[in-house]
């Protein structure tokens, strides 16, 4: 049987290196959920119509505004499907779910800003893991956000 | 994302992956992670299904008890369709221009409804939607032997001019969609299996290759499996 196209894709990302982490950190959350600020970073590249396109080696991050939904999928792949993203975006980015939890009380609270990264990225990602990475980190911090969910694409 | 969670945790913030790779997960041991086996650019699984949605936010919330780093699998598979979607498609309008030409002609009214209903569109990377037809002439010709040095594509890269074209059709197409909700790559089966544009980008695609266009000129343009 003619293996899926997911499932070669899922073969080969096996077979690539991966950078390796020495130590990992693991942060515990210091908090009950019901009281913790939830943000959302995800590698789909999306951006607003107004805010610089992702270029196809960026390794920057484009911050995203709570209530912003008009949203564009920049990624560079064409491996995978775009369609789930304009049927619905919180297949891809899951914000209208984390109003309600927070709505809800399962959740504290939404960050007022959102990160989107480009999951098309050297295979060092050395820039994202010595630059841009702790550059949204500082920018979480500073919203005070204590969880991140992170959705690859 | 692995990557960004090793990094967000030693900043401090606390993490969890909704990972879509279970190799990578398990090599790169990021703090928490849930393996989905959804399809690839579906991290959440199911559009439009609010209730699967909040399922796998759940799980992947839950793993937030862990005292230590944790990877684990979300229960339920959802596979793609790699069935094209079936839509509605113009009719043969010019016979005088290229089947890809007429076709994308055609599917421009669908797109600005699209337009108008979503506020927002992927095409614009390096072409405008009144480009697309232009931009498929010149792959048409680029399939029927004409060399890529010398018929220049407008937009120039390749890569992204594809894209653009790509997105101009899914996002018509899911208006003329007949059947049921596309599932995932069943638009890409679509395109390139059914429509004249995705036949035709793909034989442009084929005919750089034998030119020895650069690889990335190329290779790029269509999925990898294609």
């Amino acid at each position: 049987m003619k293996m899926s196209a997911d499932a070669s894709m899922r073969a080969f990302a096996a077979t690539m290196p991966v950078p390796e982490f020495e130590s990992p950190a693991f942060t515990p959350l210091g908090k009950p959920l019901s009281q913790a600020r939830v943000a959302i970073v995800t590698s789909a590249a999306l951006h607003r119509s107004d805010q610089e396109r992702f270029s196809q080696d960026d390794t920057g991050f484009r911050a995203l505004d709570r209530n912003d939904r008009q949203l564009v999928m920049g990624h560079w792949s064409p491996n995978f499907d775009h369609t789930g993203f304009q049927i619905d975006l919180n297949v891809v980015y899951p914000i209208d779910r984390l109003e309600e939890l927070a709505a809800e009380g399962v959740i504290g609270d939404v960050a007022q800003r959102h990160f989107a990264f480009a999951g098309n990225q050297p295979d060092t990602v050395s820039e994202i893991r010595l630059d841009t990475g702790p550059a949204c980190a500082a920018e979480l911090i500073a919203d005070a956000v204590d969880v991140v969910l992170l959705t690859p694409v | 994302m692995c990557t960004l969670a090793h990094v967000f945790e030693a900043a401090g913030l606390s993490t969890v992956v909704f990972a879509s790779m279970i190799e990578v997960a398990e090599k790169m041991s990021p703090p928490r992670a849930l393996y989905c086996e959804f399809p690839l650019g579906r991290p959440l699984g199911k559009p439009s299904d609010p209730a699967f949605q909040r399922d796998v936010l759940g799980h992947g919330l839950a793993l937030f008890e862990a005292t230590e780093p944790v990877l684990a699998t979300y229960p339920e598979v959802v596979e793609s369709d790699e069935t094209p979607m079936v839509c509605a498609m113009p009719p043969r309008y010019d016979p005088d221009t290229a089947p890809a030409v007429d076709e994308a002609q055609g599917l421009r009214a669908a797109y600005d409804r699209a337009l108008a209903s979503r506020g927002v569109t992927a095409v614009g990377r390096a072409i405008d939607a009144g480009t697309v037809p232009a931009a498929l002439e010149v792959l048409h010709q680029w399939a029927n032997g004409a060399s890529w040095k010398e018929v220049q594509l407008p937009g120039k890269n390749t890569v992204a001019v594809c894209h653009d074209i790509r997105s101009y059709y899914e996002e018509a197409g899911t208006e003329l969609v007949t059947g049921p909700s596309p599932g995932g790559r069943a638009a890409e089966a679509w395109f390139f299996e059914t429509t004249e544009a995705g036949k035709t980008m793909l034989a442009a695609r084929a005919a750089l290759k034998e030119q020895e266009a650069p690889f990335p000129f190329w290779f790029y343009m269509a999925p990898a499996h294609r």
